[in-house]
């Protein structure tokens, strides 16, 4: 029998993943070009959640656009409001009471767990593997309500403000915050069983897109994708700001525990990794945090004076870099975030070269990205 | 390494390309170029082994009304310090060589740029709208920007 060739096309096709598909976390449309299984070229197409903060930003006041962060990272609402208050009091040379540094360190740590615990839980729910989403779920609610007991929001909290923070803890909040630790730590040695060792979840993850050191850095990634490379940078660490340098935490790094250094396995290990060390600071935080005022005496209307200033903070999906200009005036001139998952979005193209379409997946998983943070 | 430290290399190397320090207000402080002269003094300001910058933590775009500006923001992991390089640009022609090839990171950035406020990376090897549509008229973050009224017949 003759093969007919012209029946079994060769060439390569071009699909289009997302922008609604339930693993790109959001409104991200990857345009594959695939070989039968093996992907040739993955080029992300963002933008579809662009509701121009920059510009809006140029429109209200310093004060005022503390709501609009928020919106940038809605999983980790708290470390986005708390990079604009720290950025805008960098600006205005603000000094902060002691009791507010304290707060925004426990709610940032938090918030960093709660965020984590989602990269987690939908990670592996991407891989195949629903429970451990709800498992994470679970917890992830107990910081909400926690969250909820503090604010009265559970998302978009609106917390921090230029100055301080909106409100001192309520009665009791500090006590809960300790029995969340206790139940919580435990809780990170049940997923390591659950799944983290799991043999098809490391088959998945280990080798996979693997970013050497040089590479992530001259792409700039930040935080824990940084980190999974085996860069030992961690803006809390190596350019502290607010109260952390009071803390005692060690910066995780991605070993090539199960595979490669650098590969999709230690980005995931990294995050697990960071929660148990963010539970040690905020174990520190409620121990010692000091009485006094929370807000420091800030006109409503103030005006920085005219100036530059870049902050960077360490939020969960990287930095987050605020760069503000101001024209002496009640309005920021022109603000620009920098997100980690941004700069994330930037290497997506030259790790996924060759990979299985599968593994596409599993890289945009690994990169923990949140499209409100890059689309802006 | 202290900005008034890295302003004066970059004088001594670049001579006139190197225009001035923007020091007092400005955290970090920023050494002004020519925008002719971003990739060279960028290259150098990378691989110089004092300096080191291996990082390029943000590029943004800047309408400061009489003219443009990019911003770089460097940030060096080995030496452990950072600075800010400025190139302004005539609001007519916006346009300043790529530094893509000196910080690969630096194209998403670049696009976005582009994209918001119409500056030109010539050399870029991709440079395209990035967070608005491909057929978006203007670029929204300019001040002189008008808001469309429609766009596909859509009230916006």
């Amino acid at each position: 029998m003759t093969v007919r060739t012209d029946a079994l096309p060769t060439q390569e096709m071009t699909i289009n993943m997302g922008p609604q598909h339930p693993s790109t976390h959001g409104v991200l449309r990857v345009i594959l070009t695939t070989d039968g299984e093996v992907v040739t070229r993955a080029v992300p197409d963002v933008g579809y959640l662009h509701r121009g903060l920059e510009k809006i930003g140029e429109r209200v006041t310093y004060a005022q656009f503390m709501p609009f962060t928020d919106r940038l990272d809605y999983l980790a609402a708290m470390n986005c409001n708390c990079a604009w208050a720290w950025a805008v009091e960098k600006l205005a040379k603000i000094e902060v009471p002691e009791r507010a540094e304290y707060l925004r360190v426990i709610v940032c740590e938090l918030n960093r767990i709660s965020s984590h615990l989602i990269a987690f839980g939908s990670y592996t729910a991407d891989m195949g593997a629903f429970t451990p989403f709800l498992y994470a779920i679970r917890e992830r609610e107990r910081v909400n309500d926690l969250f909820e007991m503090l604010c009265g929001n559970r998302l978009t909290y609106n917390y921090a403000r230029v100055g301080g923070v909106s409100g001192d803890a309520p009665p009791g909040f500090l006590e809960k915050t300790k029995e969340f630790l206790d139940y919580f730590e435990p809780k990170l040695d049940e997923y390591n069983n659950l799944i983290s060792y799991n043999k098809i979840f490391v088959h998945r993850l280990a080798n996979v897109a693997v970013i050497p050191a040089e590479e992530a850095v001259a792409y700039g990634l930040t935080g824990p994708n940084l980190r999974g490379s085996g860069v030992p940078f961690d803006l809390r660490k190596d350019e502290p700001y607010s109260v952390y340098p009071k803390f005692d935490f060690k910066v995780c790094v991605g070993t090539g525990e199960r595979g490669t250094p650098g590969d999709c396995f230690d980005r995931y290990m990294v995050r697990i990794n960071e929660m148990r060390e963010s539970v040690r600071i905020v174990r520190q935080a409620v121990a010692r945090i000091p009485d006094g005022p929370v807000m420091a005496k800030v006109p409503r209307l103030f005006k920085p004076p005219a100036g530059e200033a870049y902050f960077r903070s360490e939020c969960p999906r990287g930095e987050t870099g605020i760069y503000l200009i101001s024209d002496g005036s009640v309005n920021p001139f022109r603000l620009k975030i920098r997100t980690g998952s941004f700069v994330a979005m930037n290497i997506f193209e030259k790790v996924t070269r060759g990979l299985m379409i599968a593994d596409i997946v599993a890289v945009i998983g690994s990169l923990d990205i949140i499209l409100p943070e890059i689309d802006r | 390494m202290e900005a008034q430290a890295i302003f004066d290399t970059l004088k001594g190397k670049f001579g006139d390309a190197v225009v001035e320090l923007q020091g007092e207000g400005f955290s970090p402080a920023f050494v002004v170029v020519a925008p002719a002269a971003v990739k060279e003094v960028s290259r150098f300001l990378k691989e110089d082994p004092g300096l080191s910058f291996d990082v390029l933590m943000c590029l943004s775009g800047v309408d400061y009304k009489e003219k443009f500006a990019v911003a770089y923001h460097l940030h060096s992991l080995k030496r452990r310090h950072a600075i800010g390089m400025k190139a302004f640009l005539p609001r007519e022609t916006p346009s300043l060589p790529t530094v893509d090839d000196v910080w690969p990171g630096a194209n998403f950035h670049e696009r976005e740029a582009f994209d918001l406020f119409g500056i030109v990376f010539e050399g870029s090897k991709d440079l395209r709208r990035i967070l608005l549509p491909e057929d978006w008229e203007g670029h929204p973050l300019r001040k002189d920007y008008k808001y469309p009224d429609f766009y596909h017949g859509i009230k916006v």
